[in-house]
């Protein structure tokens, strides 16, 4: 995802001289193609993210298109108030990028572990949100990020992720992709936990459920009209993501749940919470956390029967 | 590019009396740290700085960003009387719904750079746009104006660090030194010390003044040269300058005159005027 994003990214500064890529000193090799093409609009501002976001905001009021990359945590917790106030305020182009979202740095444990981050950027208002679920999404985002105006998060995964999309697919970021059909169960997922999603929703196919399965590549402004729609047809709505329950996608899906008549019922998975406390791969904190795909389809069904 | 105060002592008179009557009619203070850093906007704004108070968004003028954003009826009287906007909007500041909030803002303001108020924010901005001035290699300089209290924040040496590295020489800082903070004397609170040496260690010119006295700010201003480092103006200042009652007294950091108190301080200035 990381890769496919930068090559993206290169791609379209060849035309925009108006693109200006800062690092918080993290990216080794990664940024390399950006570095090589564009030496001159490349800038290491250390390990220092509040004065990265604040030169970004002095950058972006000159008129240039500021990509910002890190860390999940270091682009985001570490600078909000920057964010908030020199950024997003002022409606600043300043595209802030982190790579790592969720348990991607799982063995480097919870400092690296993104799970608050889009609960945060979802929380400002004027920052539009973006969490692709594989390489595929991640072109489509960062395409659509570039063409937005004002401030903008983009939450990566890592690297080496399987493409879950058809290579020629025509990706609208905007609204939710439709994975599979079905009316019982809706189960809406963001970001790269789609794969166990996307198990989850096979298996209980299997099982003769009928399932819609929904990837939701953009949580802010959200495809509100894809929820409604939902929760007229479906009488369970299933939200995941591998982040905080509270305040995230979970939370944004719930929000608008809230504001109309309904007969649905609402599970978010996610973590539940709680900051992690243990180390593992991924997929083994997907597997701690309640939130592989087996466990997703257990909890689906313990829900769908009571 | 015409200014209509060019005698740096008259406009520093005007915006002590405005931000003397503002914060009277607005009930709201900051005064003595507006008073503490006039005389380095004034110098700024009618004799160093270019700009066009009929384009406020000219490219090629300097930027002057207020980083002590709480300082901001400073900026607010220099831009009116300099005839960005007209100067009864003064008197509707800090009041409800009125686009002169305490803490300086950019939004519907002409002439303000950048909205502060959290402190730490403006020099990094600052650097920002500094630094894109030398990509699009444009001329202008960028001026921060920073207390020293605000000194106690991490992102003035993260940015002081960054614009050493990346040769901002059209970066000029200039450091409303008062001595005080909020709670006290900087000394007693985070001892700043040694503060020029300080900021000589980080790489960068460092001029050190007066910063009441008018032409010592003017030949500074006027002598920096661009030789590839940033420049720091430590201004040593009184707080709450040209008020007697005020300066060097913590309790103008939160009081407005009201009564005999505005009365004495309107007359004391126009006495020295």
């Amino acid at each position: 995802m990381r890769n496919s994003f930068v090559k993206k990214l290169v791609e379209i500064a060849k035309d925009r001289e108006d693109i200006i890529l800062i690092t918080g000193d993290l990216g080794y090799n990664a940024l390399d193609l950006f570095i090589e093409n564009f030496p001159d609009r490349f800038i290491n501002a250390g390990i220092a993210e509040q004065n990265m976001m604040g030169v970004a905001a002095g950058m972006a009021k000159e008129g240039k298109t500021v990509v910002v990359y890190s860390i999940g945590n270091f682009t985001t917790l570490r600078c909000i108030e920057q964010i908030r106030n020199d950024c997003a305020y002022n409606n600043a182009d300043v595209k802030i990028v982190s790579v790592g979202g969720g348990f991607a740095y799982g063995t480097l444990g919870m400092t690296h572990h993104a799970t608050e981050d889009i609960a945060m950027m979802r929380a400002l208002p004027n920052v539009k949100v973006f969490s692709p679920a594989d390489p595929l999404e991640a072109i489509a985002c960062t395409e659509e990020m570039l063409k937005q105006k004002g401030t903008c998060y983009l939450r990566l995964n890592r690297g080496n992720e399987e493409i879950i999309h058809g290579e020629n697919e025509k990706l609208d970021v905007k609204s939710a992709i439709k994975m599979n059909d079905g009316n019982d169960i809706a189960i809406f997922s963001t970001g790269n936990i789609l794969y166990e999603a996307k198990k989850a929703c096979e298996e209980l196919k299997e099982k003769g459920f009928a399932v819609g399965l929904y990837s939701f590549p953009m949580i802010k402004p959200i495809d509100k009209q894809t929820i409604l729609r939902c929760i007229n047809e479906s009488k369970l709505i299933i939200t995941i993501e591998e982040h905080n329950i509270m305040g995230g996608f979970g939370g944004a899906v719930a929000e608008v749940m809230s504001e109309v008549p309904h007969n649905s019922k609402l599970l978010r998975i996610g973590l539940n919470d709680e900051y992690t406390s243990i180390v593992g791969k991924q997929n083994y904190l997907r597997e701690q956390y309640k939130m592989s795909a087996k466990e997703i389809e257990e909890r689906i069904i313990s829900v769908y029967n009571h | 590019m015409e200014k209509k105060v060019t005698s740096s002592e008259e406009l520093a008179f005007k915006i002590r009396k405005d931000i003397t009557e503002m914060s009277n009619i607005a009930n709201s203070s900051h005064i003595a740290s507006a008073l503490s850093v006039t005389d380095i906007v004034a110098v700024l704004y009618s004799q160093i700085a270019q700009y066009d108070i009929n384009n406020p968004q000219d490219e090629n003028r300097d930027r002057i960003i207020l980083s002590k954003g709480h300082a901001g009826s400073a900026i607010y009287a220099a831009l009116a009387e300099e005839g960005f906007f007209n100067k009864d909007e003064l008197y509707t500041y800090c009041q409800n719904g009125s686009i002169l909030s305490g803490h300086v803002s950019q939004k519907n303001v002409p002439g303000v750079e950048f909205s502060t108020g959290s402190l730490g924010h403006g020099m990094p901005v600052g650097a920002g746009i500094a630094l894109s001035a030398k990509i699009d290699h444009k001329k202008f300089n960028t001026y921060v104006i920073i207390g020293d209290g605000e000194c106690d924040e991490g992102t003035i040496w993260e940015c002081a660090l960054f614009s050493r590295q990346y040769k901002l020489d059209n970066l000029i800082v200039i450091v409303d030194s008062n001595k005080m903070q909020a709670m006290g004397n900087c000394d007693d609170i985070i001892s700043l010390n040694p503060f020029n040496e300080k900021w000589k260690s980080f790489g960068w010119n460092v001029y050190e003044i007066d910063g009441n006295n008018h032409e010592e700010l003017r030949n500074t201003f006027l002598k920096i040269e661009k030789n590839g480092k940033p420049n720091v103006i430590i201004a040593n200042t009184i707080k709450g300058k040209g008020i007697s009652f005020m300066e060097n007294n913590l309790v103008w950091h939160y009081k407005s005159p009201q009564g005999d108190d505005f009365k004495n301080a309107i007359e004391e200035l126009e006495a020295k005027q």
